[in-house]
């Protein structure tokens, strides 16, 4: 990209310290990306299994079944309840609230708190109807 | 910057003022995901099971088909959106960005068409089979 060398840049990711704010908007991005990419194919394969056939959906069932399947629906879970947090943080941030340093700094230290909760949450009620 | 053709006129004037647009589309997709990827959360959670002939019978019901379509339109049109914002801050190369661009096109639409013609085709076939 085209920039006026003589002018100088702002400084950038390496001179800050670290706080969960940064953490906050860095996560938004990974947890965003990994949906649309991990997370919206299995959504895709799990469609196009059950379309396919019993045969296609039991190699599914298989793949999710297994240690590592779990191991990704979980993850793929906090992704997307962390998503949804942060995202509503940025509805938030969007209206012009939510700025000053103590009441940012606490959301952002809660938002990951709320999303681990609401995972437990899920995969408890999804083993409990298992058992 | 020239006065010749409308390219060499526009050319470094800046955006093309389709910017807030996009962002608001990202926002009122944003919407929509949060309400019809919680009501897929829990409906599976709450499913008796989610073997074959379950899911199917599910997916059969045009009261779950409709949103669940819709649900992917929702999803594919925000993760397009946003993974385009993501791309235009990582690939600084013009031609490559152009093409990340072009294949995030083609993985959102093949996506979305995929997931929605594996529902269509339950819907119209029924439960069994
Ligand atoms: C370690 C520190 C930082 C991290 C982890 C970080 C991360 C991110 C992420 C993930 C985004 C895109 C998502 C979003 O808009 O929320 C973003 C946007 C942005 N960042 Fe940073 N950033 C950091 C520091 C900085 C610094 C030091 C500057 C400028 C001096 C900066 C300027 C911007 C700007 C201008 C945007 C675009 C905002 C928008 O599109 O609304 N960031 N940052
Ligand atoms: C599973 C469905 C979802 C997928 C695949 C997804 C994907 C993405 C992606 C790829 C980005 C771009 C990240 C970046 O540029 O930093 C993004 C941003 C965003 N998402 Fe989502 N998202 C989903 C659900 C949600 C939900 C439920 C909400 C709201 C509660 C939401 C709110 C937002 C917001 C506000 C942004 C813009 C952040 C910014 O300005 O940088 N998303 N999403």
């Amino acid at each position: 990209m085209a920039r006026n060398r003589s002018r100088p840049l702002s400084p950038h990711l390496t001179i800050w310290k670290w706080g969960p704010h940064m953490a906050i908007s860095i996560l938004h991005r990974v947890t965003g990306n990994g949906l649309a990419t991990a997370g919206v194919m299995g959504v895709i394969w799990w469609l196009m299994a059950a379309a396919t056939g019993p045969e296609a959906y039991a190699a599914f069932i298989q793949c999710a079944t297994s240690p590592v399947g779990y191991l990704v629906m979980i993850g793929i879970s906090w992704f997307f309840f962390q998503h949804m947090m942060s995202g509503i943080r940025h509805w938030v941030l969007d209206m012009g609230a939510g700025y000053e340093l103590h009441t940012n700094k606490t959301w952002s230290l809660v938002i990951p708190v709320l999303s681990t909760l609401a995972t437990i949450a899920l995969w408890a009620t999804i083993f409990a109807g298992k058992i | 910057m020239g006065n010749g053709t409308g390219i060499g006129r526009v050319r470094g004037l800046g955006s093309a003022r389709h910017g807030a647009g996009h962002w608001l589309t990202h926002r009122y997709t944003s919407v929509s995901n949060l309400l019809l990827v919680l009501w897929l959360i829990f409906s599976l959670a709450t499913m008796p099971g989610l073997d074959y002939e379950s899911v199917r019978s599910w997916i059969a019901n045009p009261l779950v088909a409709v949103p669940l379509m819709l649900m992917l339109v929702s999803v594919f049109w925000h993760l397009r959106l946003g993974m385009q914002v993501m791309l235009e801050d990582y690939v600084h190369d013009k031609g490559l960005n152009f093409f990340a661009i072009l294949i995030l096109n083609f993985y959102t639409i093949a996506g979305a068409a995929a997931g929605i013609f594996a529902i269509a085709k339950i819907a119209f076939e029924g439960a069994a089979s």
